[in-house]
């Protein structure tokens, strides 16, 4: 039987190949299909396996908190904040918290400047809690400290690419760089942390939060954002609530209206991200599905044109003793290396189309095929070409030995 | 032996109102080592009667036993494996797999009884080489001359060492040199002992022949055996 399989395979290949363009054409359906879930799942997979590390590196139990203003809101120009009166009310009140940092962007220029060069990064103001919350240490000299917030100074903290890009020596600390008109000494170099979704996670400046304040000036508008990290006892859900409390609470938030902030976990992050991932992955189904449909109608279509193509073949096999199941097999078999041919095509195609578009955008995680899409895809274009070759096959089992060998 | 009983086949063909009476009432037995020759005009039925013999067709009516089995009751699966054992076909346009090269061609019937490879290289060879075509096993059909695509064939038809060989105008596509040559190969194969049904209108082919069935209209006209003396009588 093994080896009746191994013979079928043979000739079904052998006709296979003796029509080049004709079988290549008949599987585009499903070289198409099986690429493009491929490239998708590839890259998606990637991004999903990259993330999960972003979000794992962040630690499962820090917390940001975010100001949040509906769109309707921003429409009438209304902003919400997050102050540092409510960073100030949960370091004093919350529980469970272990380390608590501010957040605050530099919102005028981002420029950057050491000698003659000038570069822009995004330049933050933040507290020494900052390297435990973001799990973000130093190379060379020091972190921000406490008395650094406490007496305002204009010294920072750099990343490897701010180095890089204004020219700074290997060891930048006691090097001077000018953010917004004033003069910074540059007392640290962080560990370098690599790319995240296309970004360098080492364009950063981190200055003290008091610094950042005061460079803003006009400290009315001022909206931060907080980082946090929960003490190995506390519960996040616990938390989450008691934060949400103290929150609306301090903005005045009656029973009826929705919380101006948002409290956000790194898995809640990566589980929209997830359900982003999932609703792509339907609509590639879909996508699929259908070329696989149309895939497999086309190999139905040349497998009935290769069955009356071979009648006269067919009744010289049965004269000769071929039963039944042999032409079937036959027939069975052709249509289903042909589909199998375009699955392996269009695994490959996919492959390098997602390592094309990984390789495009720079910082984008490079594309794997986790071992389950390879397998779907084989095994979902192997049945499209059973299920579709079912019918030609049995055409051609079916022929009248006495017909077919009469048949011109 | 008797290896074939015909008893009162028909073989009706209704074309629209009117029926053609292919075969009407054929009553023949067939002996281990025959030299058979079916002769007559075209349309007289002769082809018929090699498909029913070849258990490739079905009679209408009537009674087949081909090595003490009766056709009648088989299913197409048991007429394979009939056609597969019993019978070895040579046909007038060759019917070589166009795609295989002579010994995938000859080895092709081995195929579906399941022997090994290497068993069926080795048959195969055997009998392209009883053949005389050793030296051309590994030629397409179409890489081959008429009467060396014959021989394929007729190797085809002798590797799985068949009770009878039948042939419908096996020289009918040939010139007359290879006509000879194959014709010579079938009186040794007689020779060898093979059962040997030969349909033709040449009488020149006949005449190999030992036994001589003329057909007309569907029916047997003459049936008689040829004295090895009296060949020349039927020109
Ligand atoms: N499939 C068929 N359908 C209808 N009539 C047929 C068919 N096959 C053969 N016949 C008729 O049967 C008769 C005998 O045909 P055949 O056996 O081929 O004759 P021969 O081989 O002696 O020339 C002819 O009249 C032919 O037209
Ligand atoms: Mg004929």
């Amino acid at each position: 039987m093994l080896f009746a399989l191994f013979e079928s395979s043979r000739s079904a290949l052998a006709s296979i190949f003796a029509h080049r363009l004709r079988s290549f054409l008949t599987t585009l359906g499903i070289i198409i299909g099986v690429a493009s879930v491929i490239a998708v799942v590839s890259v998606t997979q990637g991004m999903s396996a990259f993330i999960g590390d972003t979000f794992a590196s962040l630690g499962t139990n820090s917390l940001t908190i975010q100001s949040y203003t509906p769109f309707e809101d921003q429409m009438k120009g209304i902003r919400s904040r997050l102050t540092p009166e409510d960073l100030e009310l949960i370091e004093r009140r919350a529980e469970g918290i272990a380390s608590i940092t501010p957040i605050l962007y530099a919102n005028r220029s981002s420029q950057i400047k050491y000698g003659s060069q000038t570069a822009f990064s995004q330049i933050m103001g933040t507290t020494y809690a900052y390297q435990d919350v973001a799990q973000s240490y130093t190379q060379l000299g020091r972190f921000l400290a406490q008395p650094d917030n406490l007496t305002r100074r204009r010294i920072a903290v750099i990343g490897e690419d701010v180095r890089e890009n204004l020219s700074l020596p290997e060891n930048p600390v006691n090097e001077y760089v000018e953010i917004g008109g004033e003069w910074f000494k540059i007392v640290g170099l962080l560990d370098s942390m690599g790319d995240a979704m296309g970004m360098s996670r080492d364009d950063i400046v981190l200055v003290p939060y008091t610094t950042m304040v005061s460079l803003q000036g006009n400290q009315a508008r001022t909206d931060i954002q907080i980082q946090l990290s929960l003490s190995d006892s506390a519960e996040l859900e616990e938390v989450t609530t008691q934060l949400t409390t103290l929150l609306r609470n301090a903005h005045n938030l009656s029973s009826d209206e929705d919380d101006d902030f948002r409290i956000q976990t790194a898995e809640q992050l990566m589980e929209e991200f997830n359900q982003i991932i999932g609703m792509v992955t339907v609509v590639i189904g879909g996508i699929v599905g259908i070329s696989l449909l149309v895939g497999g109608i086309g190999i139905m279509n040349i497998m009935l044109v290769s069955v009356t193509e071979r009648t006269r073949e067919i009744g010289i096999c049965k004269a000769i003793g071929a039963k039944r199941h042999h032409i079937l097999m036959q027939f069975l078999i052709e249509a289903l290396l042909l589909s199998l041919l375009g699955g392996l095509i269009g695994l490959a195609t996919g492959f390098g189309l997602g390592t094309l578009i990984a390789n495009t955008i720079p910082g984008f995680p490079s594309a794997t095929i986790p071992l389950w899409s390879i397998a779907l895809a084989l095994g979902f274009s192997g049945f499209v070409g059973v299920l579709f070759g079912i019918l030609p096959a049995a055409k051609a089992a079916n022929l009248d030995p006495i017909d077919a060998l009469r048949y011109e | 032996m008797v290896l074939i009983q015909l008893q009162d086949i028909t073989k009706y063909y209704e074309m629209g109102t009117q029926v053609v009476k292919a075969l009407d009432g054929i009553n023949i037995d067939v002996y281990k080592n025959d030299y058979l020759a079916f002769i007559g005009s075209s349309g007289s039925g002769k082809s018929t009667m090699l498909n029913i013999l070849g258990c490739l067709d079905k009679p209408t009516n009537g009674q087949y036993h081909l090595n003490g089995t009766n056709v009648e009751n088989l299913d197409q699966n048991q007429l394979s494996e009939i056609r597969n054992k019993e019978i070895g076909f040579i046909f007038q346009s060759f019917n070589l797999l166009p795609r295989a090269d002579a010994l995938g061609n000859v080895m092709q019937p081995l195929i579906y009884r399941n022997i090994s490879v290497r068993k069926r290289k080795e048959m195969a060879i055997e009998a392209l080489t009883r053949v005389g075509l050793s030296d051309r096993i590994d030629h397409l059909p179409n890489q081959l001359s008429g009467g060396q695509r014959q021989r394929v064939a007729i190797a085809r038809a002798l590797v799985t060492q068949p009770s009878i060989l039948l042939a419908d105008e096996p020289t009918g596509n040939l010139d007359s040199r290879t006509t000879t040559e194959i014709m010579q190969l079938f009186d040794e194969l007689h020779g060898e002992g093979h059962t040997l049904i030969i349909v033709t209108h040449e009488n020149e082919i006949a005449r190999h022949c030992h036994r001589i069935i003329e057909m007309k209209d569907g029916t047997i006209f003459n049936d008689s055996a040829v004295e090895k003396g009296s060949k020349e009588l039927i020109n």
